[in-house]
């Protein structure tokens, strides 16, 4: 499983908004098209009575108050009509606000779990190459950060933007019909102002790069020390670790005080230019007014332009602050769609596996039940079908691969298992081992020459059911949350409980388990959290044995069992086994001993193969090893 | 909680004040003028005094100027306190974290510890500036602008007085509603992390045993999950600002009203009333009183949905070492001799013993072999010698004391342990192996890797003795890591060494090397063996046979072939399998 090398750091690509994330996340919004209308309609009704709102104030005053003054009698049957035509218009605003909020949240989580279905379901078809060159917390990220800021975005900053764009334009509007020439002045004041928030949020912006970078500095070292904190206690190494934290850490704070230093100051900055902004129409209006020039104001005019300018200066802050929103959540998209791009697996596979039976003429037939007798189902051209006994002969022939393209790992590799045969591995890590097995599994795809199992390309078989023959235990055992029970039903998820138990005591496990508090339904995390090595080792066997696989591959997977047990294991699936194919990768050459055929790989190639006693006879690779006078590493 | 984290603010408790009161000054001035505006408006543009305008507005300029010191001073401390409390709330984590002991440590997955050591104090770290902020900037706000509003005129501004219940009571519900449903989102967000965790991770036997669809529908189960609480707790909180709206547009039009009857009463003259002067600043109060009350409202929304992270982060720092120091700790250990006198443990409240009643003496010098089944504890009993767990009954003794007696560094020091799962640092060789003594020569360096037989595969690398480690370790193989542990376990000098399985994937050839070579170099050093073959144990001077947390013999590898069952059953194994 340790392939060093193959793994390794992507860099977090900087992704610039690109109109094709845009567009895409647009098709996403169609889906609520209908739904989307109402909520636009309903943003421009809620902005349009703000303004409305703000107007109400001249004509109040100009309309209303100032006649009635002169008026002996006041006639106050106006004054009602207008307060409550205003309290309709306000009434319809709050519904509204409260419509488009409430759509948008529909929309925003809808739209986010239908991304994150798509993209869990996606990454389950991507091939183990995306694993092996992704980093686990890079993929996690996606599920978690991305998707919070799309919603964010989805869910606050498009209304919120929108919302500020339709009140400025309304505002605009209104202040034009008040009087251009403070609307010229106010103009010039926004371009000031905009100006300035770009500025301040660009170096803020600058800022919080630098302090996500130092974050995940510190990351890695907590992550880093923490994984080892044992040995960290064992060499009583505490007070040098808390010494480099501390150094990190400090960074990490200096990098968020100066991003959020300048993010705070940008709205005490806004709303003091909007007091500004108020002075100056209140001197230039009242000049204005009282002079008379420009066809004059009147006084009513001045307050609901003071007013107006005062809604001005809200939407332009709340832009500035989303347009960062917007860019990070965009950037997060990309990241998500490259994801959803990635290519997965290729599978043309057709041929099937299938239970089968003897039907009473002695011909292969398909059936339902489960048989301990399978058939590859293999359908042609011509609407026939044809069923061939699945045997589990495995033959290899000239296989070269590489991981990358470049470095070949295999080199002419040809190996024929037969039916029935115990297959071993043996070699230093990287000699290619368990790239072999990964091949047989199409985890990877062969670069050139042939693999047939039971005479089929397995390029022609449908690549569940090629894995659905093939049992694995591999050394990383990767249990998952939950209890016992259900970890071993992972290999067959219809097992009844008989069998999990049956599975467990082939495996050896059943002892162990039963001195849990919980036994079978004891709760264990994904780690394993609580066993030992060891112990998750047997459990993993029971998971491969109660899926009763007709060819196994164990790769490791005895290796943190002590080899008393391990004999104790081995004899039960050698009885398990009895018949089928096995494929066997071990450290431990007591493991493979009793093996048909061993082959000693090196640097990808098989430069020995035969049984036990013939390879101990040629005195070569395998005789040194076994006489202990090589290592392996 | 809170108080437990308040105790991490500490040096940053100067800017944490000014902030609010910084904050104070700039919402003072930000309230009053509107004030001076409807008196530029009363007594400047309405008796069309251009002066009194041109005057007044100097002055209002001036106001908002310091108003935008404050505002921006206030900014930069509240930048600054909550960044250093985020610091300082990491630092006090990290620090605890190194005073955990074994128990402790397995208490917390790593995953579990780095997501509480950055985005959980992220979390805090943004609500804390929020409150310090905001928390005080809408109170204040909200204040200011009622006394303003009384003082223009009081009996308009009762109507705001009469609008506050209903606000409250609004609120109040909302948030009822909301909180749980965000406690319920946050729980099942961990539980689909782990789900994509687990995939990531084990995707090799999602796809070899095809389980992708179980998986799949694993996923989207949690995914609706949150789905569903998501809607709930946010379909709450979008009431918010509709209720806040309703309220403030009901006042203006209350004000309207009410101000144009006051205003014809007083025929628009501020001597005898109400004028339209102060009906704008009214509604400019009104407004104010919105944007504090909508401010107020997303501080709740921020606490709510950080008080999770704060719960996570207490939890870390009130997690207590379980293992106390003594206190009138010894500091040197007088030789190698171990002795275990009726030793009993169990993990946890595991109610079953891992070791049961165990009595065993060891002397200073002697090479030790333990050998057993998996699960027999093995590890369990040798990680007691360095007091790296604390027995529940009986007690050990190293140079003749029990090991609580010791202070801990200096015991460890001495009882040098090679772990069974062990990890290397990212840096050079030289820095990896100088975890034993930092002090260390690099002669001291490689004579201990010549001793663990390392010294000829690092003269082999180009970079040699500063050649860079991988996080992990995993760009050497499984043997030259586990020799490099040894090294770094040697150069400690210590009196007794303890290695755990720690030459197995070292072939027997080397392996038998090292064994020499500890006897000629370090005879003095009490060893002990853990192996799983018997090749690696067989030379030892007493072999311990463990079996299911009791000691089954002990003996030399001749006596126990003739007289213990256990071990002549592993001999056999590995007879027949072939290793030697």
């Amino acid at each position: 499983m340790n392939r060093p090398g193959v793994r390794k750091a992507v860099p977090k690509s900087d992704k610039k908004v690109s109109g094709k994330t845009v567009k895409r996340l647009m098709s996403y919004i169609k889906n609520y098209r209908i739904t989307f209308i109402f909520v636009i309609i309903c943003i421009i009704i809620s902005a349009v009575t703000g303004v409305i709102g703000s107007m109400f104030l001249q004509i109040l005053i100009d309309d209303y108050i100032t006649p009635m003054l002169s008026q002996a009698v006041p006639d106050f049957s106006g004054l009602i009509t207008a307060v409550l035509t205003m309290a309709g218009i306000y009434l319809i605003g709050v519904a509204a606000t409260y419509f488009y909020n409430w759509a948008m949240v529909k929309i925003s989580e809808g739209i986010i779990r239908k991304i994150r279905n798509e993209m869990f379901a996606h990454m389950q078809t991507l091939p183990i190459k995306y694993f092996d060159t992704h980093h686990y917390g890079d993929t996690m990220s996606h599920f978690t950060n991305d998707t919070d800021t799309l919603r964010q975005m989805i869910s606050q900053s498009i209304p919120q933007t929108l919302s500020s764009l339709i009140t400025i334009v309304s505002v605009v509007c209104a202040m034009l019909m008040t009087s251009w020439a403070l609307t010229i002045v106010t103009l010039v004041f926004v371009a000031l102002m905009i100006f300035i928030t770009g500025k301040i949020g660009g170096k803020s912006g600058r800022y919080f790069t630098k302090q996500q970078t130092d974050l995940g500095v510190v990351n890695a070292y907590i992550d880093e020390m923490v994984s080892g904190q044992k040995v960290v206690k064992v060499f009583c190494h505490e007070d040098k670790c808390k010494q480099e934290f501390d150094a990190l850490n400090d960074k990490l704070c200096q990098s968020a005080t100066a991003a959020n230093t300048f993010a705070n100051i940008l709205m005490p900055i806004m709303g003091n230019l909007g007091n500004l902004l108020y002075v100056v129409v209140a001197t230039v209006g009242g000049a204005l007014a009282i002079s008379g020039v420009f066809g004059g104001l009147t006084i009513g005019a001045v307050a609901s332009f003071l007013q107006l300018s005062r809604s001005f200066t809200n939407p332009i802050t709340q832009v500035s602050q989303q347009i960062n929103m917007v860019v990070m959540a965009i950037a997060g998209a990309g990241r998500i769609f490259d994801l959803m791009d990635e290519k997965s697996e290729e599978d043309n596979g057709y041929v099937t596996l299938v239970n089968a039976k003897y039907d009473k003429n002695g011909e292969l037939t398909e059936t339902d039940e489960h048989t301990c007798l399978w058939a590859w189902k293999h359908p042609h051209g011509d609407g026939t079908v044809t069923y061939t006994k699945l045997e589990g002969k495995v033959e290899l022939f000239d296989v070269d691969f590489s991981y990358d393209g470049k470095k070949t790992v295999l080199h002419n590799v040809s190996l024929y298992a037969e039916p029935g045969q115990k297959i071993a591995f043996v070699g230093s890590t990287g000699a290619g081992k368990t790239t072999i097995t990964n091949l047989i599994n199409r985890f990877y795809d062969i670069a050139d020459g042939k693999i047939r199992y039971d005479g089929i390309n397995i390029n022609k078989i449908k690549k569940s059911d090629l894995r659905r023959s093939l049992g694995m235990v591999l050394q990383e055992t990767n249990l998952f949350t939950g209890t016992i029970m259900e970890n071993i039903r992972y290999g067959r998820l219809d097992a009844t409980d008989e069998e999990v138990y049956a599975a467990a005591e082939l495996a050896n496990a059943d002892k162990f388990i039963d001195n849990l508090p919980d036994g079978y339904n004891t709760v264990i995390t994904g780690d394993g959290g609580g066993l030992s090595q060891g112990q998750c080792q047997l459990l993993s066997i029971a998971r491969a044995a109660v899926a009763d696989p007709p060819v196994m591959i164990l790769d490791e997977a005895t290796s943190s069992i002590d080899t008393r047990t391990e004999n104790i294991v081995q004899s039960g699936m050698d009885a398990l086994m009895h018949g089928r194919t096995v494929f066997v990768i071990a450290h431990r050459l007591s493991t493979v001993r009793n093996s048909d055929v061993i082959m000693v790989l090196e640097l990808g190639r098989i430069i020995e193969r035969g049984s036990h006693d013939q390879l101990i006879a040629q005195k070569g690779k395998y005789y040194q090893l076994y006489t202990g006078a090589f290592e392996l590493d | 909680m809170i108080k437990k984290l308040m105790k991490s603010i500490r040096e940053f408790k100067g800017v944490s004040i000014a902030t609010p009161i910084l904050v104070a000054c700039e919402v003072g001035l930000e309230v009053a003028i509107p004030t001076l505006m409807s008196m530029l408006i009363d007594y400047g543009i309405n008796e069309s005094n251009m002066d009194y305008v041109v005057k007044m507005g100097l002055f209002l300029v001036l106001c908002a100027l310091v108003s935008l010191f404050f505002g921006a001073m206030a900014g930069k401390t509240a930048a600054k306190a909550s960044a250093g409390f985020a610091r300082n709330l990491r630092h006090d984590m990290f620090y605890n974290l190194q005073e955990f002991s074994f128990v402790n440590i397995d208490h917390f997955s790593p995953s579990s510890i780095v997501t509480r050591l950055t985005t959980d104090v992220t979390n805090v770290q943004n609500s804390y500036q929020m409150i310090i902020r905001m928390a005080v900037r809408s109170p204040i706000m909200l204040i200011f602008a009622m006394i303003m509003a009384f003082n223009v005129n009081a009996d308009m501004a009762l109507i705001f007085l009469g609008a506050i219940p209903v606000l409250a009571i609004g609120l109040i519900i909302i948030m009822k509603i909301a909180r749980p449903a965000f406690e319920r989102v946050f729980k099942s967000y961990d539980k689909m992390n782990n789900v994509v965790s687990e995939n990531l991770r084990g995707i090799r036997v999602v796809k070899a045993f095809v389980r992708e669809k179980h998986e799949t529908e694993k996923f989207n189960k949690v995914s609706n999950a949150i789905y569903k609480d998501f809607n709930i707790a946010q379909h709450a909180l979008v009431a918010n600002m509709p209720l806040m709206m309703f309220c403030v547009y009901a006042c203006m039009l209350l004000i309207s009203w009410f101000g144009a009857n006051f205003i014809i009463d007083s025929g628009n003259n501020p001597a005898l009333g109400f004028t339209t002067g102060q009906l704008m600043s009214l509604i400019s109060y009104a407004m104010q009183i919105l944007m504090s009350l909508m401010m107020l409202s997303m501080v709740f929304v921020m606490i709510t949905m950080s008080r999770a992270s704060a719960e996570r982060i207490v939890e870390l720092l009130d997690e207590k070492s379980d293992m106390q120091d003594c206190e009138n700790p010894i500091y040197d250990v007088k030789d190698g001799s171990i002795e275990f006198d009726n030793v009993s443990f169990a993990y946890g409240n595991a109610s079953r013993h891992c070791l049961d009643n165990i009595n065993l003496k060891i002397n200073s010098g002697e090479t030790i072999g333990i050998i057993g089944g998996t699960g027999s504890a093995k590890s369990t009993l040798v990680q007691l010698i360095p007091r790296l767990y604390d027995v529940q009954k009986g007690r050990v003794l190293v140079g003749g004391r029990d090991v609580k007696e010791y202070d801990i560094e200096a015991l460890r020091d001495e009882v040098a342990m090679v772990l069974q799962k062990n990890v290397l640092f990212s840096g050079t060789i030289n820095d990896n192996i100088r975890w034993g003594d930092e002090n260390a020569t690099q002669e001291d360096i490689i004579r201990v890797c010549k001793l663990a037989q390392a010294d000829s595969f690092i003269q082999q690398f180009p970079e040699k003795y500063d050649t860079m480690i991988d996080q992990g370790g995993t760009n050497v193989s499984g043997g030259q890591k586990q020799r490099l542990c040894i090294a770094r376990a040697l150069l400690k000098k210590p009196k007794i060494l303890i290695l755990d399985d720690s030459t197995s994937a070292v072939d027997t050839k080397t392996d038998a090397l090292i064994r020499e070579a500890f006897e000629k170099e370090i005879p003095n050093t009490t060893k002990l063996i853990i192996a799983q073959r018997i090749s690696s144990v067989e030379h030892a001077d007493r072999i311990i046979v463990m079996d299911n947390g009791k000691i089954d013999a002990v003996g030399t590898h001749e006596w126990l072939i003739e007289n213990n069952d256990i071990y002549r059953e592993i001999y056999s194994s590995q007879q027949k399998g072939g290793d030697e």
